[in-house]
């Protein structure tokens, strides 16, 4: 039984119990405790079932190296799966649950998987279930996926917050032991800005548990100078997940993971920028090869110590201490220490020797050298150990009844955060480890290292193993079957061996292969045995088998915290335009255009959304509507050479437009491609006001920028993007005047006003410009306002626009209403690889100009050729829609045998206006084959027949607009 | 005539810090080189200081002007001053080349007050606010937007776009809970 | 995740605050250039590992084009320089010709 000691544990406060309960049962522990100690310290040893195999499965570390004791923590919106019971720290009310069991923990039907194990071998996912096909769907899938797998994904919503934070240091410290609280200290008294970081709850890391009284001393005066200091801040429960290019540093802080509902944010991720980072993140245990390795009660040396020393707990009254170097004396001594047994310390090597050695003779501890476990006995938790020589085949000398197992196979450095961004590893013979290689460190900005190991995971004062590798190391294949390498995936000796035998010479083939290191391992308990053993079965040497690629993050992060902020209503910005409000409170349908919500349309009564439409849509044709346009971007082009500049930019000429009138103009990329379109006005001699599409503002203020910047930075000319300045309000309908005229003020009749003019002035009181241009063809008014009288004037215009009929429409309305009047729309005509003369636009092409972007492009011959889609209108046979992205079937098939195309459709719709279905779209020939019937294809299957017709639909000769 | 109003009509916020919305401001946006005839004269008429240094803003009462960028600075300025402001910045810099545009309705405006309102910023800004000099105006993100802000009394103003000001307020918000202080 | 002082403004800004904008130097070839000479101001782009010179814009920040010498390999930044200038300054080869000895220049 594992169980409390009377005395001892120096993280935990005996001054206050904290209930929390397991798999529904009520259990005790104290605050300081993880989740780990307080389950050991109520007889829990199984937590878990393995991945494959679902083996029973105890708690084998103490720290984030744990591979077995996953939890499910919490309930509802706090569900949180795979979370380590070692780095959990205890807290009134903390609920847990173990995963990867079926139907319990205790008694689990994947077990058959054990009994079945020789036919689930490395690599059995690619072997296995390929044949039938129609099977991996049917079958093994879902079994795998109800069988295999760690936690289940929560399906709730998170009901905690989260939230990111930047930082910035010189020095950046990770891990907050004595070699990370030397180094900030060191760094803080030289006055440079120092950030250290913890990932567990307490300062001085191994050293509370292995260094002396001194020691400990040492670390409480230490943390209180740093604390006293100015330029150093410390962060405890703070993780370095990641180092990144430049310094950039992500660590994930668990604020409230202990405290959970107290209002906190649950994590805080930290994105730190350092100028250099010192990695002090310690070392990990290895565990050692012998068959049985991962029977619940097999732990390392070291967690055995940190729940003795640590936590008061006991593993059991009897422990057998099985190891390769001294360090693992440390145990058996702290066991004897605390009052309970260590029937034999079982030392691989040949010769043990040396101060720790003697200690533990001295306390009267049997020390047998040369020796090895042949195999742990016990079930679901250990019962004994059988020994045998280390350098035979397993042949059993004794047994020994314990019920616990300190193993020690020899100590990593965690070099995680020196290779995340490059650093190289040198493999050390002596200590038997990688360790980071300082003359090729991970380089920064400037080309120097910006990494630097300190203390243990520079491989500095750790213990020196013999390679002891497989425990014997002449174990046949009955006992290599039960050595664990990789508790977590279910990774064997023998599966690394077979992967060997199978051609996999590679070590990150392997890796995959047999998911050796995979999911939240990453190399930190089973990375070096597994390297080893590949070594030894291709009878080569670890530095050339080399090891896997360490990536962040070091453990994993919660995708909250990645999130941070951005859920719910801040989960990405939408832009309202001025008059938001008013399209929400009168109900409608808002369609996403870029960041922006526009309002699709503005369903009344019981419509729908195409009903809606449609009523709009005539109503603007008999009467009046009105049309939220303050989306469209403004950009004003002011300047000695603006003129100049906007011909270079434009396909028609600008700089002869008069002041007062407005223009129509197509900007194309320097690939002749249309970029973007919009009406251009001239405000004044030297300053004229660009209108661009709503997507396009800020990309084509960027665009206008890079050539002023970046071309001709001679030219004298300022842009300013005005877009987010004024709210722009189109009243379209044979009434729109009238509706001016009752609201008073600026002339808006024909005379004064005419088609493609417009006037500043004042209009029901409020300044305001207004443009006669019209995208719906009607006579159509777009009046801007200063964004903040946007609502304003909006409200007046319904109130003085009621007498008419006044109506506002949606974006789908102006959508149909310009495509009735074979407007193009960029983004519908256009995909990128359109010219403008493909669309029949030649006429806003100037040909004098000797230059414009674009031009050099639209003279390659393949634009001139004659099978070039162009445009052209629709209408099918039976007056019915064709659908949205059809093609124009033509004679024959392609090489893939699939039909040809000569053609497809740009914009379809049914026209209310002409009460039939309508479209535009790009056919070789274009206008040319104007009275053609060609087929489109249709979602179903079948074609549709269509005609090829004008694409002006409505008013071609513009009675309606030119009022 | 109608009263402009701003984004959020002035919302408030109250977490470790106060967050409120002001304005609307007064804002033009001036792009002339520095050094132009008649510039110093400009700024010294309608704001009462000299022209700023490269990220500084220059404060008298209540106006301001910020160097956005070496040939742009952004006035700031009472909402009724703009439109003799802009006539006093044309008479002055007639023959000059620049541009002057009125960009008040285009902006919100948000006081980050009390003595954390650094760490609301350092929670959606990457800005080392350490580094941030007194009177330093600095153009960034906020999260996913683009924004500009400055020191200013105990506290922070903040400029954004206005189409984002709720999206802004939100992040202000959800930044400045109670409880979710830095240090 | 990069970092780039702005040669303009002279902030340190992260890569968050920044847009792209390819290779630097292009000479615009328009109406009247051959084919080929087209061909290589649109497509032909360089794509070293090692010394490279890119346009980036301080778009969250002053909004100014500038442009950055920096190695594609190590990611160590040489370098930026304004936009306005047809060709590296003399004294940013120099010190990547004291860098990296082996680079052929540009």
């Amino acid at each position: 039984m594992s169980t409390r000691l009377a005395r001892g544990g120096r993280l935990i406060d005996r001054t206050k119990a904290v209930g929390f309960s397991f798999n529904g049962k009520q259990m005790r522990g104290f605050a300081g405790d993880t989740l780990a100690a307080a389950l050991l310290a109520n007889d829990q040893m199984l937590v878990g079932r393995s991945f494959k195999y679902h083996r029973p499965r105890g708690i084998v570390a103490s720290g984030a190296e744990e591979p077995n004791a996953l939890m499910n923590m919490g309930v509802g919106g706090r569900f949180e799966p795979n979370q380590r019971a070692t780095t959990t720290e205890v807290f009134e009310g903390l609920r847990a649950t173990s995963q990867n069991h079926w139907p319990s923990l205790e008694f689990d039907v994947g077990v058959v998987n054990n009994l079945a194990a020789r036919f689930l071998p490395g690599g059995f996912y690619y072997k296995t279930f390929m044949y039938p096909r129609a099977a991996w769907k049917h079958v093994f899938e879902p079994i795998i996926r109800k069988s295999a797998g760690l936690g289940r994904a929560p399906k709730g919503h998170d009901s905690d917050r989260y939230e990111q934070a930047y930082a910035f240091c010189d020095i950046l410290v990770a891990g907050g032991g004595m070699a990370g609280l030397q180094a900030a200290l060191t760094a803080g008294q030289a006055g440079k800005r120092v950030l250290i970081l913890e990932q567990t709850a307490h300062w001085g890391g191994r050293a509370i548990i292995d260094g002396d009284d001194a020691a400990r001393e040492w670390i409480a005066a230490t943390v209180q100078a740093l604390g006293a200091m100015d330029n150093v801040r410390m962060r405890l429960r703070c993780m370095a997940a990641g180092v990144y290019d430049h310094g950039y540093v992500l660590a994930d802080e668990k604020v409230a993971d202990h405290t959970p509902g107290d209002g906190r944010p649950k994590h805080r991720l930290w994105r730190i920028r350092a100028e250099r980072i010192i990695a002090a993140t310690g070392a990990i245990e290895r565990p050692l090869s012998f068959a049985g390795n991962d029977i619940p009660g097999v732990m390392l040396a070291s967690a055995v110590r940190d729940y003795v020393v640590g936590f008061g707990v006991s593993p059991g009254d009897r422990t057998v201490v099985v190891t390769n170097n001294d360090d693992a004396y440390h145990t058996a001594i702290a066991l004897v220490e605390a009052g309970l047994a260590v029937p034999c310390i079982v030392d691989a090597r040949a010769q043990a020797s040396g101060a720790l050695v003697d200690r533990a003779r001295a306390l009267g501890i049997r020390v047998e050298q040369g020796r090895a476990i042949a195999k742990v006995r016990g079930g679901k938790r250990v019962t004994g150990v059988a020994l045998c020589m280390q350098a035979g085949e397993g042949a059993i000398l004794a047994e020994i009844a314990c019920e616990a197992v300190a193993m020690s196979g020899g100590w990593s450095p965690v070099v995680h955060l020196w290779s995340h961004c490059g650093g190289k590893l040198v493999w050390d013979e002596a200590q038997g480890h990688f360790r980071p290689d300082a003359t090729r460190p991970p380089t920064g900005h400037d080309g120097a290292g910006m990494v630097v190991c300190v203390g243990a995971a520079n491989g500095e004062g750790l213990a020196q193993p013999e390679p002891v590798w497989i425990m014997p190391q002449g174990a046949g294949t009955a006992l290599k079957t039960k050595m664990w390498l990789d508790y977590q995936n279910d990774v064997k000796v023998s599966d690394v061996q077979l992967a060997a035998r199978e051609g996999y010479e590679s070590v990150e083939h392997t890796k995959r292969y047999t998911t050796l290191g995979m999911a939240t391992d990453q190399g930190k308990l089973s990375n070096i045995n597994g390297l080893a053993v590949l070594a030894g079965a291709l009878n080569s040497t670890i530095p050339q088998v080399g090891t896997t690629t360490f990536r962040p993050p070091y453990t994993p992060v919660v995708f909250g915290a990645l999130a941070g902020e951005s859920r719910g209503e801040i989960f990405q910005p939408m832009r309202g335009t001025p008059i938001h409000a008013w399209h929400e409170a009168h109900g409608a349908y808002f369609e996403p255009v870029g960041l922006w919500r526009r309002p699709y349309c503005f369903p009344r009564g019981g419509e729908n959304h195409a009903q809606a439409v449609e009523r709009e849509i005539l109503n603007t044709r008999a009467n009046v509507g009105l049309l939220d346009a303050s989306t469209l971007g403004k950009i004003i082009v002011k300047g000695p050479d603006a003129g100049r500049f906007l011909d270079m930019l434009y396909t028609g000429v600008m700089s002869t437009l008069g002041v007062g009138k407005c223009r129509y103009g197509l900007m194309c990329n320097e690939n002749g491609f249309l970029s973007d379109d919009g009406v251009v006005i001239r405000l004044s001699e030297d300053s004229w006001l660009c209108h661009t599409t709503t997507g396009g503002a800020d990309r084509i203020h960027a665009h206008m920028e890079d050539w002023l910047q970046c071309e001709w930075w001679d030219w004298q000319v300022y842009t300013a993007n005005v877009t987010e300045q004024y709210a722009q309000i189109a009243v379209a309908g044979p009434k729109a005047r009238k509706v001016l005229e009752a609201l008073g003020g600026i002339d808006v009749s024909a005379e004064a006003m005419p088609f493609m003019t417009f006037a500043d002035g004042v209009l029901g009181g409020m300044p305001v410009r207004v443009h006669r241009i019209s995208f719906s063809g009607e006579l159509s008014y777009e009046i801007a306002v200063a964004a903040g009288q946007g609502r304003a004037l909006w409200d007046r215009l319904v109130e003085a626009g009621a007498a008419f009929g006044v109506m506002p429409y949606g974006t789908e309305a102006m959508h149909i209403m310009r495509a009735e009047k074979g407007f193009v729309m960029i983004g519908d005509e256009t995909d990128g690889t359109v010219v403008p003369q493909d669309l029949n636009l030649g006429w806003a092409i100037s040909k004098k100009k000797a230059d414009y972007l674009g031009k050099r492009g639209q003279e390659r011959a393949y634009l001139a050729r004659a099978d070039r889609w162009k445009l052209a209108g629709f209408e099918t046979l039976d007056g019915s829609v064709i659908p949205d992205g059809a093609y124009i079937i033509a004679e024959g098939m392609n090489g893939n045998g699939q039909r040809n195309t000569q053609g497809r459709v740009t914009s379809t719709y049914y026209s209310p206006t002409l009460k039939k279905g309508i479209a535009m779209g790009l056919i070789v020939g274009g206008l040319d084959r104007m009275g053609d019937q060609v087929e489109f294809n249709t979602v179903a299957g079948g074609t549709v027949r269509a005609r090829v017709v004008d694409p002006v639909f409505y008013d071609k000769e513009g009675v309606q607009q030119n009022v | 005539m109608s009263e402009s109003v701003s984004a959020l009509g002035g919302a408030s916020f109250d977490g470790f810090v106060a967050v409120r919305e002001i304005g609307p401001l007064g804002m033009i946006s001036l792009r002339v080189k520095p050094g132009v005839a008649g510039l110093d004269r400009a700024i010294r008429e309608v704001v009462g200081t000299g022209v700023p240094a490269q990220r500084r803003i220059e404060v008298l009462g209540d106006r301001a002007v910020a160097w956005m960028s070496p040939d742009e600075l952004l006035l700031i300025l009472p909402y009724r001053d703009t439109e003799t402001a802009m006539a006093t910045i044309g008479s002055m810099l007639a023959g000059q080349h620049h541009l002057a545009a009125v960009v008040s309705d285009a902006r919100a405006v948000f006081r980050i007050e009390g003595a954390k309102a650094d760490q609301v910023i350092a929670k959606l800004c990457p800005v080392d606010m350490d580094r941030l000099a007194e009177g330093e105006v600095r153009r960034t993100r906020a999260a996913q937007v683009a924004a500009a802000f400055w020191r200013q009394g105990e506290g922070v103003t903040l400029v954004c776009f206005r189409s984002v000001a709720p999206y802004v307020m939100g992040l202000l918000k959800h930044s400045a809970m109670v409880g979710s202080e830095l240090e | 995740m990069l970092t780039l002082e702005c040669p303009y403004c002279g902030v340190k800004a992260e890569e968050t605050e920044l847009a792209p904008g390819y290779e630097a130097h292009l000479k615009r070839h328009g109406p009247g250039s051959t084919d080929e000479a087209f061909e290589a101001y649109m497509f032909a782009r360089k794509n070293p590992k090692g010394v490279h010179f890119e346009r980036w814009r301080h778009a969250y920040g002053c909004g100014k084009w500038f442009l950055a010498a920096r190695d594609t390999a190590t990611l160590e930044v040489f370098g930026t320089y304004p936009a306005q200038s047809s060709g590296p300054p003399a004294e940013l080869i120099e010190k990547i010709k004291a860098k990296r000895p082996d680079w052929k220049g540009f």
